[in-house]
């Protein structure tokens, strides 16, 4: 009941005409984001965060919290009329989207799809609102070699969850971590990896390789497939919207699955595209259709919009209670609550309750309010697609520019985006995952700093990351996440060996 | 895509800018080891030495790379997939190349003088616009950038001589 009475205080703190205004603000742009190319959820809050350095930080989080909401719903968008995935997690949707559009059911498929995002993330608030108090408080016992071996699962889980080459989540793994150390050593005081630059002494930010990385590196990946967009239209009335909700009880059984894997794969890192896929997989072996999943199926398209949003919003559970996030957009979030002077982890629910509740309050508003917004407006921001490339390119550029800039006002720093977004295509274009990078260049001092102070507690005996039950066992977790994909090898190797024999 | 990839001749093999940026990598992971070990990477009486992290963070980038060098190595003869088309080397170029020069005009004279070109120019020649479309567009952006930054918002962003002459 506690949390209850908590959420509502919650209400209240969100419920002022400014707070409104800007969870209006940032679900719209938001949307936009989601919709443009190069822009995604985790460098258009990027890009915007140096504006909200001047607000009171809960004002903050509202605005930015809903660019994410915006984004989430924004990617459903283009899935479905421009077979164009916005974000990685909306890949999944343009299975059963893109064929529902072409077959002109766009509108179905759309409220289709919006419905279920609201769903899904409305459980996963919900899980949210009640699981976050505890785990932030049983994170309250947490010492150093905990937070380590949290923060090893959270890497490992990269590797164990990531379908590429291991080798590759390493490297970009790892060169983050190189960056997040360059910089004066906050312990010895020490410069570290910095060759003698000035400009290096303040390290790497990792604002700015995720507008360089995401933002630069996507216009690039983008004018490389040509410059034009084709994409059905998309006509949505209350008709065809009230048409659809009566079909979607129907659906039920696949979006109770759906929450589940998507709430379960969020608070792991990497979670959203992973839960959507994974979704998409099951609902198609489970349900009596299966076998026209990918022909323009509702069903295929409620699968993973469901658990991506389910995922999206519990990937901030992790950030909020441990200080660890769980997506790239997560992460610069919880780059704004360093920057707004929070420390991230569990005593913000004890010291910052105002902060705490009014962002869980604000997710529950500003999905309803984004659902609205979307079901409305959706023509408005199809049309945005619609400007041609030659127009967006530059633009979209100079945005990232601007938001480059404004992180630290350095020249250097926008060298640096041109760089990072030239390193963002070669990589994605050779398959090396940037999410694990943007993360490790985020922890890299947190989970360094846990480190050592595990090891001084332990004059430099690693064994004290197995000294208890909790530690012990979420190192275990992790060492078995970390080879899990040559345990999958052997598993695979043992069957065929069975099957030949 | 797939039909340019087929049709295009190739810039690049995947391979091959698979086996360069692997040794890239690996070169990168033998500085930072290199830098580490030269701070002290080692055990101290009152706890781990500045480079203790970084060193194995750099021998672990040394050995993925690695890795994923020889990987390269092994398949660089039966894989033959292209990285880029030309055609799609050349659309990528005309992008990075004049974005590269708008930061330096950024650096030189400002963002919203270099802004408004940049938009203005590659409208013109990139998108076939006329020059009065261009204008007014590179120009509509820069002045709401600019009264959104400088006068709502009051960020300062990098200004020039223009900016000055308006009494910014």
């Amino acid at each position: 009941m506690e949390e209850i009475n908590a959420l509502f205080h919650g209400f209240s703190v969100v419920l002022t005409p400014f707070n409104l205004m800007l969870m209006m603000i940032g679900i719209i742009l938001g949307v936009i984001i989601g919709v443009l190319p190069g822009l995604g959820g985790a460098n258009g809050v990027a890009i915007l965060l140096p504006l909200t350095f001047t607000m009171p930080p809960t004002s903050a989080i509202i605005m930015l919290s809903c660019i994410y909401w915006g984004a989430l719903f924004g990617g459903a968008i283009t899935s479905i009329l421009f077979n164009i995935p916005g974000e990685p997690w909306s890949v999944a949707t343009t299975f059963d989207g893109y064929p529902m559009a072409q077959q002109g059911r766009a509108g179905e498929a759309l409220t289709g799809a919006f419905t279920s995002s609201f769903v899904g993330a409305l459980v996963a608030v919900i899980m949210f609102t009640f699981i976050a108090p505890l785990v932030a408080r049983f994170a309250l016992q947490f010492g150093p070699p905990e937070f380590f071996s949290v923060y090893l699962l959270t890497f490992c889980s990269f590797i164990g969850t990531g379908k590429g080459n291991p080798f590759k989540i390493v490297a970009s793994m790892m060169l983050g971590f190189a960056m997040a150390a360059v910089r004066i050593d906050i312990v010895t005081g020490q410069l570290r990896l910095t060759f003698g630059l000035t400009q290096l002494l303040n390290g790497f930010d990792f604002l700015v390789a995720v507008i360089g990385l995401f933002g630069i590196g996507e216009i690039l990946l983008s004018m490389e497939e040509g410059l034009s967009f084709s994409g059905q239209s998309a006509r949505i009335n209350p008709k065809i919207v009230l048409e659809t909700w009566a079909k979607l009880p129907r659906y039920w059984a696949t979006s109770v699955r759906a929450c589940i894997i998507g709430c379960w794969m969020g608070i792991i890192p990497g979670g959203a595209t992973p839960a959507s896929f994974m979704s998409y997989g099951v609902a198609r072996k489970v349900s009596r259709d299966g076998d026209k999943f990918g022909t323009g199926q509702l069903e295929g398209v409620v699968a993973p919009e469901t658990a991506a949003h389910a995922a999206g919003t519990s990937a901030l559970l992790p950030m909020i209670t441990l200080g660890i996030p769980g997506s790239p957009t997560a992460a610069v979030l919880l780059g704004g609550l360093l920057i707004w002077g929070l420390q991230p982890g569990p005593l913000l629910f004890v010291e910052q309750k105002d902060f705490v509740w009014g962002l869980i309050a604000s997710m529950y508003l500003g999905n309803i309010a984004g659902l609205v917004v979307v079901l409305t407006m959706v023509p408005i921001f199809a049309a945005i697609l619609r400007i041609p490339f030659a127009i967006i390119a530059p633009v979209i550029v100079v945005i990232c520019a601007i938001g480059a800039y404004t992180v630290h006002n350095s020249m250097f720093d926008l060298w640096l985006m041109v760089i990072y977004g030239a390193v963002g295509y070669v990589f994605k274009k050779l398959d090396y995952p940037l999410a694990p990078m943007v993360l490790a260049l985020v922890l890299g001092d947190a989970a360094e700093s846990s480190f050592r102070q595990a090891m001084l507690i332990s004059q430099g005996d690693l064994r004290i990351l197995f000294s208890n039950w909790l530690v012990g066992g979420i190192t275990s977790l992790a060492l078995f996440a970390l080879f899990w994909p040559f345990i999958a090898k052997g598993i695979a190797w043992l069957r065929a060996e069975k099957a030949a024999g | 895509m797939a039909q340019d990839t087929e049709h295009g001749e190739a810039a690049a093999r995947t391979m091959v800018v698979d086996l360069v940026v692997a040794a890239i990598i690996f070169a990168f992971g033998a500085l930072v080891v290199f830098a580490s070990y030269q701070l002290g990477a080692r055990w101290q009486e009152d706890g781990p030495q500045s480079g203790y992290f970084p060193f194995y963070v750099g021998l672990l980038i040394c050995i993925s790379g690695g890795v994923v060098l020889v990987q390269s190595l092994v398949k660089i003869k039966s894989d033959r997939a292209v990285f880029a088309s030309i055609p799609q080397f050349k659309q990528v170029l005309i992008i990075l190349i004049p974005s590269t020069f708008f930061v330096l005009g950024v650096q030189l004279i400002g963002i919203y003088v270099s802004a408004a070109a940049f938009i203005g120019l590659f409208m013109k020649f990139v998108g076939r616009y006329t020059w009065l479309r261009a204008a007014a567009v590179s120009i509509a952006v820069s002045v709401s950038s600019f009264v959104l930054f400088e006068v709502w918002f009051q960020i300062p962003l990098p200004k020039g001589p223009v900016e000055a002459f308006i009494g910014y």
